[in-house]
């Protein structure tokens, strides 16, 4: 079966979005992580 | 099948033009003069807090960029500088732009909120917004002087990273907010000057095209004397050390012989306007050295 450049084309960039935001999410909880850390230790929480 | 063909079909957009509705080079200068607010204020935050408010000070930069992508598509596809951007060359839809643009803005008010404080997060809220409704939405097509009050909106980074750190905005970050509001007009009537026809063109009322060449030439050099005064303020009210007075002296004094370049160049075309370009490569070099400087004072006075 030949694939449809479309649908090609559609995964690809999909593929592509999905890959940037789990690494905008994996920084995201890394930074929510830090900042917990910065404001228990410069308020002494 | 091309991808340009394939965009005819409305593809989920890439994600390099995602990125490009954010404005990656207007948003250096804004980081960097974010920075320089942050490193220059009296309280040192944690670096956490600090890398991540000066994160929030560059994603609202982008949402501002991408609603104003999202605003002026028709407005973009006129001007040859602009139309390959994403929105006017077909590749995004803009109810993509305009919800990454406000998404991006809500998530970076937020964020600085709840990692440094609310004023941070007030200031920075009221740059987005006056980005988009008082300069893009109301100012730009109406009138010449959009550049003039649209200024002010850039002069926002400097005290979002010092009310970021100290919780307050006192005369030093006042001062670099009015430096970076008086720099704007002269930096962009210089562009301005050299791609007026693409404004005329897309019916975008900058002065070039309103008042003249020989208007603008005039108000260039007449903006970069209150500009000086207001580089060298912080210094001459003993709020810096000599090291950023002198930059600040010396930058100012350079910034105005070329806006004097400027005044006295008689050329139409773009083709002669090399005081023009020069003037305009300059004012960014300017910005960022003397932003650089401040930083260094600081640092050496502590």
């Amino acid at each position: 079966m030949i694939p449809d450049p479309v649908t090609e084309e559609v995964r690809r960039r999909q593929r592509g979005r999905a890959i940037v935001m789990a690494l905008g999410l994996a920084g995201f909880v890394v930074l929510i992580y830090f900042i917990t850390i910065a404001k228990m230790a410069a308020f002494g929480g | 099948m091309t991808a340009t063909t394939l965009n005819a079909v409305t593809l989920p957009a890439e994600w390099r033009d995602i990125l490009a509705l954010t404005k990656p080079r207007v948003m250096s200068l804004v980081v960097f003069t974010g920075l320089c607010g942050l490193l220059v204020a009296p309280v040192q935050l944690p670096f956490a807090l600090g890398f991540t408010a000066i994160l929030c000070i560059a994603l609202g930069a982008g949402a501002a960029g991408a609603l104003n992508q999202y605003w002026e598509a028709d407005l973009d596809a006129l001007m040859k500088r602009t139309r390959d951007r994403p929105l006017p060359a077909g590749r995004m839809t803009r109810e993509t732009a305009l919800h990454f643009g406000v998404g991006l803005a809500v998530f970076s008010v937020l964020l600085m909120g709840v990692a440094t404080n609310w004023l941070a997060a007030a200031l920075l809220a009221a740059s987005i917004l006056f980005y988009v409704f008082v300069y893009t939405i109301w100012l730009k097509p109406r009138t010449p002087q959009n550049i003039v009050i649209g200024g002010a909106a850039g002069a926002f980074p400097p005290l979002i990273g010092w009310a970021a750190a100290t919780g307050d905005v006192t005369a030093l970050p006042l001062l670099l907010f009015a430096l970076i509001f008086l720099w704007t007009p002269p930096h962009f009537w210089a562009l301005a000057l050299f791609v007026r026809m693409d404004y005329s063109n897309a019916g975008v009322p900058m002065l070039p095209v309103v008042a003249g060449l020989k208007a603008t030439r005039r108000q260039i050099a007449l903006y970069t004397l209150p500009m000086a005064a207001c580089a060298v303020a912080p210094w001459a009210l003993g709020l810096t050390g000599a090291l950023y007075g002198m930059a600040a002296a010396l930058l100012s004094a350079v910034f105005f012989i070329l806006a004097l370049r400027v005044l006295v160049n008689r050329a139409t075309d773009p083709a002669g306007m090399k005081p023009e370009k020069q003037l305009f490569a300059f004012s960014i070099v300017y910005l960022f050295a003397i932003f650089g400087a401040l930083v260094a004072d600081a640092w050496l006075l502590r």
